[in-house]
């Protein structure tokens, strides 16, 4: 599986100086754990994959579906070109959700742990709790991965990175998913032990 | 939109309204009185109270309600004593009304009830028609009656002039009985029911009310002449029924239904503008004869009803020319009553719980809706325990603290032996769980009942109980409050079903828990109980199809919502995450970019290509769409900027051409929206000069707004405009109500070189709009089409820019409503009198205003795709000229001057039909409610002046004419907080406020005015003075600058007045009493620099005419004076004067001199 460079940042590196050192090999692709993308058409049929994952969890895909080829071309343009506003113009539509509810029906989001053989946890969570609460990251994380939270009196051992910040855990699921997701409109979130200096 | 508000009863007789806005109940201003019925509308609210007396509860407003009273002092002169008060024995009164028949002496004149106040005394009118007497407000006469005018001349032999007064409606925000006694017929018979509706009728005269009433006996009433300035109507008229009446509703339009005793509906027909009361009955049948209609409430287009046996009907096929429509359709759940609100929304009260529902998915398309919803917003008084009325059952009170504190042990004891009997019937689910089933009590009722939740169980059984007492209106037991108003139907229904579950419980437990009684009931103010309705009313709540109401959901503690919708985020309104997460991100660019600013870009320069088709208007004759590809080139320079040229190319003779334009060049990028086409002009300077945009067409609506929003970043983009506009921005609207700002360059007021006005950059802003205003400290206001008042909230961008054009935050739903004119033209012949058959030579039988385009109902669309229509075409009797009862308007021929009654000469007649279409649109603008505005002026400040600490002066007129003066006006708060009235004679038109405080306004009548006196420490001034007119011109609009005043008449021509400053005081030129200081001179504003683009102002009233293609970029010339003005107003710092050479000219202080003005 191809993760987004940011997040391969936060989980192996977040404590490394910068600038990144990385190491790009042209020989033996490690064809049994990654998949192998023979051309670029390929990582852009990836790519769109993973938004459509994304939609199907956020409106059971009815957003993507209304949207026309070009708009899916252009999704994936701005992204290549680093074009922003191009890119932001239809993924806008994606992060919107019916008035009359409070937000997504699920949130798609995948946890990310150095220390487990596990590759991430992914699985149906909605923002809105039953009482109309907005369900927080702190909740989303008792639920699926309490192991990643600090007990009650312990001491905090794991830090929990978006995009190279560590959002508090009252901040509301729904938000971090409309501001924070990656381009493949997916929270990924990495649980990384705390650094120990 | 603006909140609006549901107004309900509980049973206990308290009022409560719920905010549009609001999550809670709150409890009405004045309760000193208790209800069972009230009807509202949107200005006020009728109630009938517990001592059967009716009540007006009118809502508070910024702007008094007040009545003008007139009295005339008439004399003749004889030869001994001049004028004097002798008058011949054939004459009228010496003191008298208009007419003279009537004797009328000021001290005779009597306020209508304790309601009214006086705000001044008695004083002498000084303004003849539009221009000041001069002469102790006398005009002169040969003889009574006649033609008076304003100079005495030789033959003047009689004189006479008028006396005002006005009063002032003093009790707003609290009932205001409703005097029965001055009635010629005395009632005889208290009211059993009563409604309010009919807004819709007629707008003759303002705020015009049909209030209907049922009095005990069966008979019907109509309170006659209900209006906003006369809010207490002046007296009952009987209505001939066929039998006797129970319950009446009275719809916003032409509908009336009323239930009789034996179950059957009466029908009104025949309500229309001339006849409001309407002329015959009609019966319509119960849905089954053996369960008559008990209750029904109408809305414009929609009949609802409830039957004995609590079954809920919807009316099919009611429209006006059908009020009886055609069958009953049965519809789910079980009410005691139903009430349709504005809109024909729907709100219910059901039967089991007494709770309120509101019916959901009310659609123009669906008028039955979809499904039933509880409303379960909280009391106010659920939180502070300030339920005055309670203190009617003070032995509650004595016990409450102790109740409340060991609820849990002794609710259950009492309530087990109700809950145990009538599990299914009165338990109430909790609020947040769902509610979406009324008929399925057992359903909702499995929810489970918690601890928590058995604290309500006592009220449940404290109001049935309290019922019991009382079936027939006797005095209950001392153990209840002594006078109960809900007496009849709330009481006599259980009565009549004894095996209905409601009506069971209490005869089984009521006196048992009698004496836990006012323990329960003072217990819901702790529990999160639910209110027991008894009556509702949706005529003052404007519910949208669009808008998101919070009554549905329980609201704990903190609110939820990310979106704060507050005017800017300041750092106390953000949460504590939300600062971290912008903090941490800050850190992290730091750590992550910063310290790596030397590395070198590994992409020197980027190229960027978007291509796309659109159509193109071709440069050559003959002119056409064409089909072209265009393509943006999008460029990054080694300095970081980024530049862009748009390439068109296009065959012609099949010969591949192309166009260029640099967007660095482009000047304005306009949307053209017409019926048909989604297109957009895009004008440079050398493009503007010639008069021909590069206009380009897109297939979609949506194609067009990405293409636009890319253009237009772009440009801002090469020209590094970004975010929201400077407070010295210069705003603008187009004939069209689009909003452009262009930011002023150092360069622009240069004397030596001043920037050319077709060179200025403007990019546009989402929103709509009619006027706008702005100051340099950035408080900027707009005006709808609809005359609704708008503040702008610091945001840029929305409408159809999206996305990174467009703030993030401060960006609302706007819309705006404007009406759409056609004329229907008709032709006397000898055989068959008017007829739509013209001569070969006459216009279109049905037309626009000119006659030259034909317009009929069916062909006419909206004025682009943006609208869409939101009413059905009606005859519009407000033209000038005036109309007859059918809004006919006659003329000799076409086209000539109308007039409103039928001559002999007339041979030609026309109708004017309106239809009013919508725009829903998205920009930086909240909405400045209530009071809707048709002017509005800001003081224009320098950049030195501000943080002076003042705040800034702003005045406007009010759709009715009446002048108004914000408070609170600041950079931080732009939307002010409160209106202050300022008193005048007559309604006005047009307001200005110059920069030294010298406020100017034109009354409709063309008089000019001048407001004495104000100052930042006075705000509202002390006194009006009349300014003469230019001799023969009504004025119809004022501009203020700081060394002279504008004028335009209403031939469109321009006035200017040099040295405003205080007029010289001239003691006949004080028009009016509202303000009694002495004027002082304040020497204000000479010989300061003059600024104010003073002509601005001077554009408008030529707007709407102008072709659907013209855009503003043609604009530019029009305010150097060629060629057609399209824009509608210009508002901002406005400049001083850009290329007006003609302001040189300096006549003598205090004249008017007529000033060229395109036209």
């Amino acid at each position: 599986m191809h993760y987004p460079i940011g997040l391969l940042f936060d989980l192996l590196a977040s404590s490394s100086a910068l600038p990144w050192n990385i190491t790009v090999h042209f020989k033996s692709f490690p064809e049994k754990d990654l998949l192998h993308c023979p051309s670029k058409d390929a990582i852009e049929a990836h790519f769109m994959s993973c938004v459509k994952e994304a939609d199907a969890l956020k409106h059971k895909s009815q957003v993507i579906n209304e949207m026309q080829k070009k708009d899916h071309k252009q999704l994936w343009m701005g992204l290549q070109n680093d074009r922003f506003d191009q890119f932001w113009a239809i993924n806008r539509k994606l992060m919107e959700y019916p008035a009359e509810e409070n937000g997504f029906r699920y949130i798609p989001f995948r946890i990310y742990q150095t220390t487990t053989e596990r590759p991430f946890i992914q699985k149906l969570f909605r923002p809105v709790a039953a009482d109309g609460q907005l369900h927080t990251l702190g909740d989303l994380l008792k639920e699926v991965c309490p192991s990643a939270l600090a007990p009650e009196d312990g001491e905090k051992k794991n830090q929990v990175m978006i995009h190279g910040i560590e959002p508090m855990l009252e901040t509301p699921l729904q938000w971090l998913s409309e501001h924070l997701s990656y381009p493949d409109n997916f929270l990924h979130i990495s649980i990384i032990p705390q650094p120990t200096d | 939109m603006p909140d609006s508000v549901l107004w309900a009863v509980d049973l206990f007789g308290r009022v409560y309204t719920l905010s549009t806005a609001g999550q809670y109940w709150e409890l009405c201003k004045d309760t000193q009185l208790e209800f069972k019925r009230v009807s509202a509308a949107t200005q006020c609210c009728w109630g009938i109270a517990c001592d059967n007396q009716v009540y007006v509860y009118v809502c508070a407003s910024d702007v008094p309600i007040r009545r003008r009273e007139e009295a005339y002092e008439n004399q003749r002169w004889n030869p001994v004593g001049g004028f004097c008060e002798k008058l011949l024995p054939s004459d009228r009164w010496p003191w008298s009304d208009v007419s003279g028949l009537q004797h009328r002496p000021l001290d005779g004149v009597a306020l209508p009830s304790l309601h009214w106040e006086w705000e001044s005394d008695w004083y002498v009118d000084e303004n003849f028609g539009g221009e000041p007497t001069e002469k102790g407000g006398w005009t002169y006469a040969i003889d009574f009656p006649a033609t008076y005018t304003r100079d005495k001349k030789w033959n003047s032999c009689v004189r006479r002039r008028r006396w005002i007064r006005y009063r002032r409606y003093k009790s707003r925000d609290s009932w205001a009985k409703i005097p029965s006694k001055d009635d010629p017929k005395q009632l005889p018979d208290p009211f059993n029911d009563l409604s309010v509706g009919g807004w819709e009728i007629t707008d003759e005269p303002v705020g015009r009310l049909s209030v209907w009433a049922v009095s005990l006996q069966g008979k019907v009433w109509y309170r006659e002449d209900v209006s906003h300035p006369n809010p207490e109507g002046s007296s009952w008229s009987l209505m001939d029924t066929p039998a006797e009446a129970a319950q009446i509703s009275c719809g916003p339009h032409d509908l009336l239904w009323v239930t009789l005793w034996e179950g059957q509906a009466l029908v009104r027909e025949g309500i229309s503008r001339n006849n409001p009361k309407g002329s015959s009955w009609s019966v319509v049948e119960p849905p089954t004869s053996e369960n008559g209609i008990m209750h029904v409430s109408v809305g414009v287009a929609v009949v609802w009803a409830i039957t004995k046996d609590r079954k809920v009907w919807f009316r099919r096929g009611v429209n006006s020319h059908n009020p009886c429509g055609t069958s009953w359709i049965e519809m789910v759940g079980e009410m005691t009553m139903v009430n349709v609100g504005l809109n024909d929304q729907v709100w219910g009260i059901s039967c089991d719980d007494r709770a309120m529902y509101f019916r959901q998915g009310v659609t123009p398309s669906e008028l039955s809706g979809k499904t039933w919803k509880a409303i379960v917003a909280g009391r106010e008084s659920d939180r502070s325990h300030s339920g005055s009325s309670l203190s009617l059952l003070s032995a509650g009170c004595f016990f409450g603290d102790e109740v409340r504190g060991s609820g849990e042990s002794c609710a259950p004891s009492d309530t087990d032996a109700s809950s145990d009997a009538e599990r299914p019937g009165p338990d109430q689910p909790v609020p947040a769980e769902s509610l979406d089933c009324p008929g399925d009590p057992k359903g909702s009722s499995a929810s489970g009942p918690g601890t928590s939740r058995t604290t309500e169980h006592p009220a449940e059984v404290a109001s049935p109980a309290t019922q019991t007492p009382r079936p027939e209106p006797r005095p209950g037991p001392a153990s209840t409050p002594a006078e109960v108003p809900w007496t009849n139907i709330d009481l006599k229904e259980p009565k009549k079903t004894p095996s209905h579950p409601v009506a069971g419980l209490p005869e089984t437990t009521g006196l048992s828990s009698l004496e836990v009684l006012p323990l329960g009931l003072e217990e819901p103010y702790g529990a999160d109980d639910h209110p027991l309705w008894a009556w509702v009313s949706g005529g003052g709540c404007a519910v949208e199809a669009h808008s998101v109401l919070k009554w549905f959901s329980v609201q704990l503690g903190l609110s939820p919502s990310v979106q704060t919708l507050s005017l800017s985020i300041t750092p106390a309104q953000t949460a504590a995450w939300r600062k971290q997460i912008f903090q941490q991100l800050t850190e992290r660019t730091k750590r992550e970019l910063e310290n790596f600013r030397h590395y070198e870009q590994a992409v020197e320069q980027s190229v960027w290509v978007k291509t796309g088709t659109l159509q193109w208007w071709c440069n050559w004759k003959p002119h056409k769409w064409v089909d072209v590809r265009v393509a943006l080139e999008q460029f990054t320079g080694h300095d970081g900027a980024r530049d862009s040229i748009l390439f068109i190319y296009y065959v012609v003779h099949e010969e591949k051409k192309y166009i260029h334009v640099f967007l660095n060049e482009v000047t304005a990028l306009v949307p053209v929206l017409n019926e048909a086409k989604h297109s957009f002009a895009l004008y440079t300077p050398e493009r503007t000069r010639q008069r021909w945009p590069v206009r380009l067409a897109a297939a979609t609506e949506q194609d067009m707004n990405d293409w636009l929003a890319l253009l237009s970043l772009s440009c801002c983009e090469s020209r590094k405009v970004h975010g929201r506009p400077s407070p010295q921005a210069i705003w603008s609207i187009t004939c069209k109500g689009d909003i452009f700002v262009s930011e002023p360059s150092p360069d622009l007021e240069d004397p030596a070189h001043p920037l050319p006005c077709d060179q200025m950059f403007w990019r546009q802003v989402g929103g709509h709009l009619r006027v706008v205003e702005a100051n340099s400290r950035g408080v900027v206001w707009g005006i709808g089409y609809d005359h609704t008042a708008w503040v702008y909230t610091g945001g840029y961008g929305g409408g159809c820019f999206q996305g990174l054009a467009s703030s993030s935050s401060n960006i609302y739903t706007q819309s705006d409503v404007k009406s759409v004119y056609i004329y229907e033209n008709q032709r006397w012949n000898p055989v068959t009198g008017y007829t739509s058959r013209g001569l070969p030579t006459d216009r279109y039988m049905w037309s626009d205003a000119t006659g030259l385009q034909e317009c009929t109902k069916a062909s006419t669309k909206p004025p682009s795709l943006q609208w869409s229509w939101v009413s059905d075409w009606s005859i519009d009797f407000s033209v000038p000229g005036g109309t007859d009862q059918e809004g006919w308007q006659y003329a000799s021929d076409f086209p000539a001057s109308y007039h409103g009654y039928k001559t002999m000469k007339d041979f030609v007649r026309r109708r004017c039909w309106a239809r009013k279409c919508k725009l829903v649109t998205s920009g930086p603008w909240l909405e400045v409610a209530p009071i809707a505005l048709g002017d509005v002026s800001i003081i224009p400040e320098s950049p030195g002046a501000s943080g002076n600490g003042h705040s800034v002066a702003l005045w406007a007129v009010s759709d009715k004419g009446d002048v108004l003066c914000r408070l609170g006006v600041s950079e931080l708060n732009p939307a002010g907080s409160s209106w202050l009235h300022v008193g005048t004679d007559q309604p006005f038109a047009s307001i200005s406020i110059g920069a030294c405080y010298q406020v100017w306004a034109v009354a409709r009548d063309g008089s000019a005015f001048y407001r004495g006196s104000v100052s930042p420490s006075q705000p509202a001034g002390d006194c009006w003075y009349h300014i003469p007119s230019p001799p023969k011109q009504r004025l119809k609009q004022v501009s203020v600058g700081q060394t002279a005043v504008y004028a335009l008449d209403e031939n469109g021509l321009g006035h200017r007045q040099q040295s405003p400053g205080e007029p010289q005081p001239e003691p006949g030129n004080r028009v009016s009493s509202h303000g009694r200081a002495a004027p002082r001179t304040q020497g204000a504003g000479l010989g300061l620099r003059h600024r104010g683009w003073l002509g601005s102002h001077l554009h408008q009233g030529q707007c709407h005419q102008g072709p659907q293609e013209r855009v503003p970029g043609d604009s530019r010339r029009a305010e150097r004076g060629a060629g057609s003005p399209q824009w509608a107003r210009a508002g901002g710092r406005r400049p001083a004067g850009v290329a007006r050479p003609h302001l040189l000219l300096r006549p003598p202080p205090l004249t008017w001199k007529r000033e060229w003005c395109p036209v």
